[in-house]
């Protein structure tokens, strides 16, 4: 055979071929015309490769992609066909329809994160970046700088996890507050979410290490007023946009005034709406500002300091505080 | 601290209702724990009317009524008491209710058949109410209400508790006094001086009280002597002598008044101690003279060692540091915290030395710290009771024992120093509106801080302040404008959210570094977890919590590893055998500095199935070493740029080092674990993201302009434009021998394969039968492209061949089967 006549050969099989694929009536039929047609053995396809040795080794190359071509057209041919015969026949008995997809392992965050990815969602909208600071603190950063006396009862607030002489694992998030006015000049607009440590026996309610965020806004000329509209827009925005917010008194050694943020809502508890306590807040107390090495009559600012956990406890109902510390996957994958 | 509405109103007569005064009061003063009706079990009682009564057909004691209860129909009830009208409202228990405190509480009231007649209920008496003794009938209500009324609606029975979480700053309120005054200020009433308030409470006029006799030492009055050696712990000392006292119990009032805020009563003179500390936030201290050697007061430095029976029965050992008040010989109280046994007031004491101190609160803290012991007295000194308040307060508890114990006042002692006023504050009007946000003026704000006691004059655009000597934390403006903000009202203030100016301060890095990796581990299918960082670990080698709460768990982890490998150990007990967790967290280390080296990691714990069992898999395969490595390769990234590269590790555990630019950032290992049989092997990722920048000092302050310093840049992709001409590839599967490492073998192929080598990959890996002893056979797929033009099979048979005898060369291996 000639290259010619093998390439009018292949134009003429891949017509009667795909006429033939077409026509193929059943599963059964099908079968038959494949193994006729690319069967390894006897396929009229595979026959014409038997003609390849005998042309000359210059005209092989383009014979063999002449083939190659027919057999890539056949064999697609074949395979849609296969698939119309299969539709047709109902998806045929390989697939049960009611039987489970194939899953990959989901993963989560914790709840507590979800909490604190949430909040700093609401305060980023607002211009803030989050601010971090370490965990082993000093006594000046976690109390001095902070406005509490020595000595002071106040600090029974705190009972307090000491590292050594003058070092503690910070009580709170506020030395963050400082060590952000000491590294930067306002305005200062930052969140700093992190664990902090109070000599708390575990139990239900209470845990020895525990997540805290806190919020500072320090610039020229910030008001109370200003400190309640952010945080009244935050609440609206994290409870939704009826909810109701109100300020009462409050103390903390660090701000001046001090103040508590409640909100109504329903902690779907069965209790209805009701005023629930969320934050602590106030005006950053001129002696924090000065501490911090800035001048308090030029600056002024607000701070506040929430626990994300007990929002987690109240938003997911989880009874009990240590399922957030177990680390049991069966509660994790919840939060997938 | 617990207030009775009945007291408060004592103080400051008003009409408010306990759950309004709690509003205002939460508002403006403090947070509301609780309110408490003290007679809410009188809810039950209802006012019914009787229609008719007569005779009882078979007893010449009972009546048979027709009660109007509000339900509609008529009761029948019987009735035993002899003042039973037609027509007047009394009392009633319905069928069902259970009695409350009385001489019935308890009892279940139920239709009952008596000497045969039916009796559907009960008409009550005072005393059946526990509203008193009067038992000689039922209780006629002369009011003007519907039947069916509750009786507390209708009649104001019973005191309301309320229960106040009093501020750290404020222990002024720790009194109804304190808190009388607020209440005083906020509904514009007049508060009645305490003596005024205790004479009504009495119910007469007050004892007249003989001349003070004062002195900066010692002083001595009626034959007693008091001498002040210890000053630091007791800046002022006053005392009553009082003769002829007959201790009994104290008058119902009393008791009740005490009941009110939970005390108990003990006897008349001790509850008078008790009710001057709850009234007016003064801690005082009866002593039976009698038991006074020499009838000597001495207030003095503890002697090392010295011993005193407290009132409370326990031993205690006192050392210097302490304050004692002692009489001629020995110590007979442990000033500010607690009395002693030895001068006690009992049932045969008629004369009283009645103590109005003021101790220092610093030295009261450390004395009933170091003592162990918690008391009303020492609560309220170590937060700091007023000075200058002592003699009001002595005089009104004298007058009061007097007229609840009987006996005669016969001197008063003052000796010590009557503290300097707080210093005034100038408080500048501008400032204080700019603060608040809201224009106040100067005259709104002198009225509200006069309502509370300050005195305030105008000076310019400033008031010049005087706080009162109960309200010592006032030191700065700031201290005034929350007084002046709380008393208006928080509620007042305005709060449009103005524009700001959008913060300076970055982005911290390791904030991003974590959202990343958070991201990315999420991605993964693994979960996050927040454990503590609390392990059993090493002195030598772990940072060690002075006063752990746990001593099973008394270090810090140097790594998360640490916790998750306890966390995994967690759900292996509840058999879950499918752990996936992660933790970005501090991490901390020994260091010669006072404060620890504190560390950012990511840790990362994988065991058990790598996909969920699916019917078309019903066992896949388990997480191995390879898992673990492809996920470190995944994250490092996330937290460091640049050059990454894996180092086998040291064998064991140790699987690699993933190092970025040659340092060591990441560690993969196998996690030691308690595991179970059937539980699959554990590996651990440990990624160190930075160290905390935790200066030990306060830096000098450090405030450059504004930075305009960026986020942790992140490293952005890089196009590389698509290929466009096809490939050629072929595989090599190489006979490696023992000790030949993988990516050896690699590093000689590239460079034998030249510039044209677009990927190198091993897919697949064998050894066993037919390969020599310990040898094993890895297979490579080599990928060469040129971008410019279609590669010819012999360039690529040239690269192949060039390549098999580099490496028969070099490393002396050959492709399998040749």
């Amino acid at each position: 055979m000639t290259l010619a006549e093998l390439l009018s050969a292949c134009d003429e099989l891949r017509a009667t071929a795909l006429q033939e694929v077409a026509g193929a009536g059943s599963i059964d039929a099908w079968t038959d015309l494949r193994t006729a047609l690319v069967g390894r053995k006897g396929g009229r396809v595979t026959h014409l490769m038997a003609a390849l040795p005998g042309l000359p080794a210059e005209e092989r190359r383009s014979a063999g992609a002449a083939i190659n071509a027919l057999k890539q057209a056949v064999e697609a041919a074949l395979d849609a066909r296969e698939a119309e015969l299969r539709a047709a026949a109902g998806g045929g008995p390989a697939l049960d329809l009611t039987m489970p997809g194939r899953t990959a392992w989901r993963g989560s965050r914790h709840p507590v994160t979800l909490v604190i990815d949430e909040i700093t969602e609401i305060f980023r909208e607002l211009g803030f970046t989050v601010a971090l600071g370490p965990e082993a603190e000093t006594e000046w950063y976690n109390f001095g700088a902070l406005n509490f006396p020595a000595d002071h009862p106040a600090m029974d607030m705190h009972d307090t996890l000491y590292l050594g002489p003058g070092t503690v694992l910070r009580t709170h998030t506020s030395p963050v507050q400082v060590r952000t006015m000491q590294r930067w000049n306002p305005p200062i607009r930052v969140l700093a979410p992190g664990n902090v440590y109070r000599r708390d026996f575990f139990d239900a309610t209470h845990a020895p290490a525990f997540a805290q965020i806190e919020g500072l806004a320090i610039d020229e000329g910030i008001s109370f007023a200003d400190l309640k509209a952010t945080l009244t827009h935050f609440a609206k925005r994290f409870y939704g946009a009826t909810t109701r917010t109100r300020f009462g008194p409050s103390f903390f050694p660090f701000t001046e005034p001090s103040a508590q943020m409640d909100v109504e809502i329903d902690l779907g508890d069965g209790r209805g709406l009701r005023w629930v306590e969320i934050m602590g807040t106030g005006l950053v107390h001129p002696a924090v500002i000065e501490a911090a090495g800035l001048d308090s009559q030029r600056y002024s600012g607000w701070a506040f300091g929430m626990g994300p956990a007990r929002i987690a406890m109240s938003r997911y109902g989880i009874p009990d505080i240590r399922l957030l510390y177990d680390s049991d996957v069966r509660f994790l994958e919840q939060f997938a | 601290m617990l207030y009775s509405h009945d007291w408060l109103r004592t103080l400051v007569p008003h009409d408010r209702s306990a759950s309004e005064l709690a509003a205002l009061i939460g508002r403006h003063v403090a947070t509301i724990d609780d309110i408490r009706a003290l007679r809410a079990d009188l809810a039950p009682i209802v006012i019914a009317r009787v229609i008719e009564a007569g005779r009882h057909p078979n007893s010449d004691h009972l009546w048979v009524t027709k009660v109007d209860d509000g339900s509609g129909a008529l009761l029948d009830v019987v009735c035993g008491a002899p003042n039973v009208v037609a027509g007047t409202l009394y009392p009633f228990a319905r069928v069902g209710t259970v009695m409350p405190t009385g001489n019935k509480g308890g009892i279940l009231i139920e239709r009952r058949k008596i000497r045969g007649e039916w009796s559907n209920g009960m008409l009550c008496s005072a005393k059946e109410l526990g509203l008193g003794e009067d038992h000689d009938g039922i209780m006629p209500l002369e009011l003007d209400v519907p039947t069916g009324t509750p009786l507390l609606a209708a009649l104001p029975i019973g005191d309301t508790c309320l229960e106040v979480d009093v501020l750290p700053n404020r222990p002024d309120l720790f009194s109804h006094l304190g808190m009388a005054r607020e209440v005083a200020a906020l509904t514009r009433t007049r508060m009645r001086p305490l003596a005024e308030a205790v004479a009504s409470e009495v119910g007469g006029a007050n004892a007249a009280l003989p001349t003070v006799v004062r002195d900066r030492d010692a002083a001595s009055a009626a034959g007693v002597q008091v001498r002040l050696e210890d000053r630091a712990g007791c800046p002022r000392y006053m005392a009553a002598i009082i003769r002829g006292v007959t201790v009994g119990p104290s008058p119902e009032w009393l008791v009740q008044r005490l009941a009110a805020v939970g005390a108990r009563s003990i006897s008349n003179v001790v509850d008078v101690t008790n009710y001057m500390l709850q009234g007016a936030g003064q801690p005082m201290h009866a002593f039976d003279l009698a038991r006074l050697a020499q009838a000597t007061l001495v207030i003095r430095s503890a002697k090392d060692g010295e011993r005193l029976l407290t009132l409370d029965g326990g031993e205690r050992t006192l050392g210097a540091g302490m304050t004692v008040i002692a009489d001629a010989e020995r110590a007979v109280a442990i000033a500010g915290v607690i009395g002693g046994r030895n001068s006690e007031v009992t049932e045969g004491t008629t004369d009283v030395v009645l103590e109005v101190a003021a101790f220092d609160a610093r030295t009261t803290r450390r004395t009933r710290r170091a003592l162990g012991i918690q008391t009303d007295a020492a609560h309220r000194f170590e937060r700091g009771v007023d000075a200058a308040g002592t003699a009001a307060a002595l005089a009104a508890a004298a007058q009061l024992l007097v007229a609840v114990a009987g006996g005669r006042v016969e001197g008063i002692v003052d000796v010590g120093e009557v503290p300097a006023p707080p210093a005034s504050v100038p408080l500048g009007m501008p400032r204080l509106s700019r603060l608040l946000g809201d224009a106040v003026s100067a005259e709104e704000v002198a009225e509200l801080l006069r309502g509370i006691g300050f005195s305030a004059t105008r000076d310019g655009d400033r008031l010049v302040v005087e706080p009162p000597t109960w309200r010592r934390d006032i030191l700065r403006d700031a201290d005034l404008v929350e007084e002046v903000a709380r008393l208006r009202g928080y509620d007042r203030l305005p709060d449009t959210l103005n524009a700001s100016r959008p913060g300076a301060v970055p982005e911290h890095p390791y904030a991003a570094v974590t959202r990343r990796l958070q991201t990315a581990l999420v991605a993964a299918g693994l979960q996050e977890v927040r454990p503590m960082p609390f392990v059993r670990g090493d002195d030598a080698t772990h940072v060690r919590v002075a006063n752990p709460l746990a001593e099973d768990e008394p270090h810090l982890r140097q790594f998360v590893a640490e916790s998750l490998a306890r966390r995994a150990e967690y759900n292996l007990t509840r058999m879950e055998g499918n752990v996936r967790l992660f933790e970005v967290g501090s991490v901390f280390r020994k260091s010669n500095d006072r404060l620890p080296v504190e560390s950012m990691h990511a840790g990362v714990l994988l065991m058990g199935l790598r996909r969920p069992p699916h019917f078309t898999e019903p066992e896949p395969p388990a997480f191995d070493a390879w898992d673990a490595r492809a996920l470190a390769e995944r994250i490092v990234p996330l937290a460091h740029a640049g050059t990454m590269q894996a180092v086998p590790g040291e064998g064991g555990a140790d699987l690699w080092r993933i190092q970025v630019n040659g340092a060591e950032v990441a560690r993969v290992f196998r996690v030691e674990i308690d595991r179970p049989v059937w539980a699959h092997e554990a590996f651990g990722i440990e990624l160190w993201v930075g160290v905390m920048e935790s200066a030990d000092v306060a830096p000098p302050a450090t405030h450059a302009a504004t930075s305009t310093e960026s986020i942790a840049q992140v490293a952005y992709p890089k196009y590389r434009p698509l290929p466009t001409q096809p490939a050629a590839e072929f595989d090599l599967a190489l006979l490696l021998p023992p000790g030949m490492a993988a990516q050896r073998v690699e590093e000689v192929i590239r460079g034998a394969a030249g510039a044209l080598l677009e990927s190198i990959r091993v897919f697949d890996e064998y050894r066993g039968t037919g390969l020599p002893d310990g040898h094993r056979s890895v297979a490579w797929r080599l990928t060469f492209r040129d971008s410019t033009r279609t590669l010819r099979d012999k360039e690529v048979e040239g690269r192949r061949a060039k390549i098999v005898q580099t490496l028969e060369k070099e490393l002396g291996i050959r492709p399998r089967g040749s």
